[in-house]
């Protein structure tokens, strides 16, 4: 036996989770509220970056630095709410699907290959436009559409743990479904399932921006996805304003990176088979 | 499960393909006709109406039938093709679908098809140079790149690329497919290739990472395997083991995974044909949403889900001719 992997490569990623975390829960110390209001904004509209706004200004004359730090304010908790809502019905339709042999655990898997084929981002924008519009869709439509994944991994999980023999003699003794399910099998998955959730954050926060991107998203709520959906509408990029795209898209990439690197990190150590190898 | 073989699984397939298709008429009936509400309440929103004029309206959408006589004249007009009219262009769906589908088959294909052979060959250089500086610094810049939001990494290629920064001229065009007045075989052709250089070049940035990780995997297990050492004992060349015995083997993943993708390739095209206003399918989605044209969205939901799973069953009775060890019973 080699020696057993370390989460060490997730360090790095919480800390920048973590930085981006704090920033947006200092947002309002940092730069007042009004500052990010569409009125009353402090500087001149679309205005390159300057010692006074050192990421320039957006079309409603906001500095750009404020708006990407109040947009942790609306990107992070939008994101972590979508994962923790796909994580969710993933972990209850694996854990289900694999406890339940016979028809009713295939049905499942069959609904949830379904959802796994499907256009994710064509599903969510959807269900986001025909339901409405608003934050808690968002969130919705992310957590619907992004489950089956975490589904898949849950049931193959479950049937690994089902098959060792203490749950065999938990089973022998009476112990009912939930029981068995809930004691004995999720404890011993929860590794994995916490291996699969900042996974599951770098998809919802790519989600989120893509659907502001399409305007699905409520566009007076700050957040990196609306302030780039703003840039595009303002125009920014036939004039040229790379300073209006470059901070939000840049804040994205770091938290979709560094999640996603934690999560690959944490996979390593959690189930060795299904991570990326080395 | 037991391993396939013969017409069985080809019947067991076909009918999950038919089962999903019914699926995706569910989703677009319960997406389309009952979450929005009842359509006589959205249309006469904010006037008043008597009861009357609402059963009247309620008699015209087909909605004081009950559900499942709704659902069966659903389905009914969905399979012939029927798939209502556009608010916005006041036009047949299933045309307006027919019109755009080639603008998309041009860029879709072309991309995924430079995805898949990039992202094979770094993959299998990556998996025979394991653990080496090359193979960190690829897997990891895919991984990256995978993580970017496609329309950001779109805006950027177009602010950089089209618009041009400072003193540094635009070389692309910054959207769509042709230019108007363009005329002749090869010049409309050169033209034609101008225009699809960012947008390809967009997705495949954020889409050949996943056939570069799946072949990388593929390679390191093959080359793990028995016949490998046996090659390699007969005294066969190592690139001659590499590229002639293990690649062909490690690419049978990959060249179904082109297929079963589709979906993500799908969501991939609505945003970037949204960016590059590229005159396809993707855009027209893009429309549909922003108006909301709800007989277009529905119709491209529609057609896209069934491509999809249509796809996904010629990736299913593919695999079996491609590679012979999953048809042994």
């Amino acid at each position: 036996m080699t020696q057993r992997a370390r989460p060490t490569g997730c360090i790095p990623g919480l800390a920048v989770l973590l930085s981006f975390g704090l920033l947006g829960v200092l947002a309002p110390v940092l730069f007042p509220p009004n500052d990010v209001g569409p009125l009353g904004a402090p500087g001149r509209p679309m205005q390159p970056p300057s010692p006074r706004f050192p990421l320039g200004t957006d079309s409603f004359g906001r500095s750009m630095l404020a708006v990407t730090i109040w947009g942790a304010r609306g990107s992070l908790p939008v994101g972590l709410l979508a994962a923790a809502v796909s994580v969710s019905i993933g972990v209850l339709v694996g854990l289900v699907a694999g406890h339940c042999a016979g028809w009713a655990g295939a049905v499942l898997m069959h609904v949830t290959d379904w959802f796994l084929v499907l256009p994710t981002l064509v599903l969510a924008s959807v269900l986001a436009s025909v339901l409405q519009p608003g934050v808690g869709t968002v969130v919705l439509a992310i957590g619907v559409t992004a489950w089956p994944s975490t589904a898949r991994m849950v049931r193959a999980q479950t049937l690994t743990v089902q098959a060792r023999p203490y749950f065999e003699r938990a089973q022998a003794l009476g112990a009912g479904h939930w029981r068995l399910m809930g004691r004995h099998v999720l404890p011993n998955i929860l590794p994995v399932v916490l291996a699969q959730a900042p996974l599951s954050l770098s998809g919802a926060i790519l989600a989120e921006a893509t659907l502001a991107f399409l305007g699905q998203s409520d566009p007076t709520k700050i957040s990196w996805g609306t302030a780039l959906q703003l840039a595009h509408q303002a125009g920014a990029v036939s004039a040229g304003a790379w300073w209006m795209l470059l901070p939000p898209g840049a804040a994205i990439v770091a938290v979709t990176v560094a999640s996603a690197g934690c999560g690959r990190a944490l996979e390593t150590v959690a189930d060795p088979h299904r991570a990326v190898r080395p | 499960m037991r391993p396939p073989s013969g017409l069985g699984y080809l019947g067991r397939k076909v009918v999950s393909a038919l089962v999903g298709l019914c699926g995706v008429a569910l989703a677009g009936f319960f997406l389309f006709r009952i979450l929005p509400g009842d359509p006589a309440r959205t249309v006469t929103r904010g006037r008043p109406v008597d009861a009357q004029q609402l059963a009247q309206l309620r008699h015209r959408f087909g909605t004081d039938q009950p559900l499942v006589v709704q659902f069966g004249a659903y389905v009914t007009r969905t399979f012939r093709g029927d798939l209502g009219r556009s608010y916005q262009y006041s036009a047949p769906v299933s045309a307006l679908i027919v019109s755009h589908l080639a603008a998309t088959v041009y860029l879709v294909g072309t991309a995924t098809l430079i995805s898949a052979c990039l992202g094979s060959w770094l993959g299998a250089r990556a998996a025979w140079r394991r653990g080496s500086l090359g193979d960190r610094v690829h897997s990891s810049l895919a991984l990256t790149l995978w993580s970017v939001p496609t329309f950001w990494l779109g805006l950027m290629l177009i602010v950089v690329l089209a618009v041009g920064v400072g003193s540094v001229p635009g070389l692309f065009p910054t959207g769509g497919m042709r230019l108007p007045g363009v005329t002749g075989f090869v010049p409309v052709a050169l033209d034609m290739l101008h225009h699809l250089v960012l947008p390809c070049a967009t997705m495949v940035a954020v889409g050949y990472a996943q056939y570069l990780l799946i072949v990388r995997s593929c390679v390191l297990e093959e080359m793990s395997a028995d016949y490998v050492t046996t090659a390699r004992a007969k005294g066969i060349p190592e690139a001659t083991v590499r590229w002639r015995h293990v690649l062909p083997n490690a690419l049978l993943p990959a060249a179904t995974l082109i297929l079963v993708n589709f979906g993500g390739v799908v969501s991939g095209a609505v945003v970037v044909e949204s960016v590059f206003s590229w005159p396809g399918l993707g855009s027209l989605f893009y429309e549909a949403l922003t108006v909301p044209d709800l007989p277009l969205l529905h119709g491209l939901f529609v057609f896209f889900a069934a491509s999809v799973i249509l796809l996904n069953l010629v990736a299913d009775l593919l695999y079996p001719m491609l590679d012979p060890r999953v048809r042994r019973p």
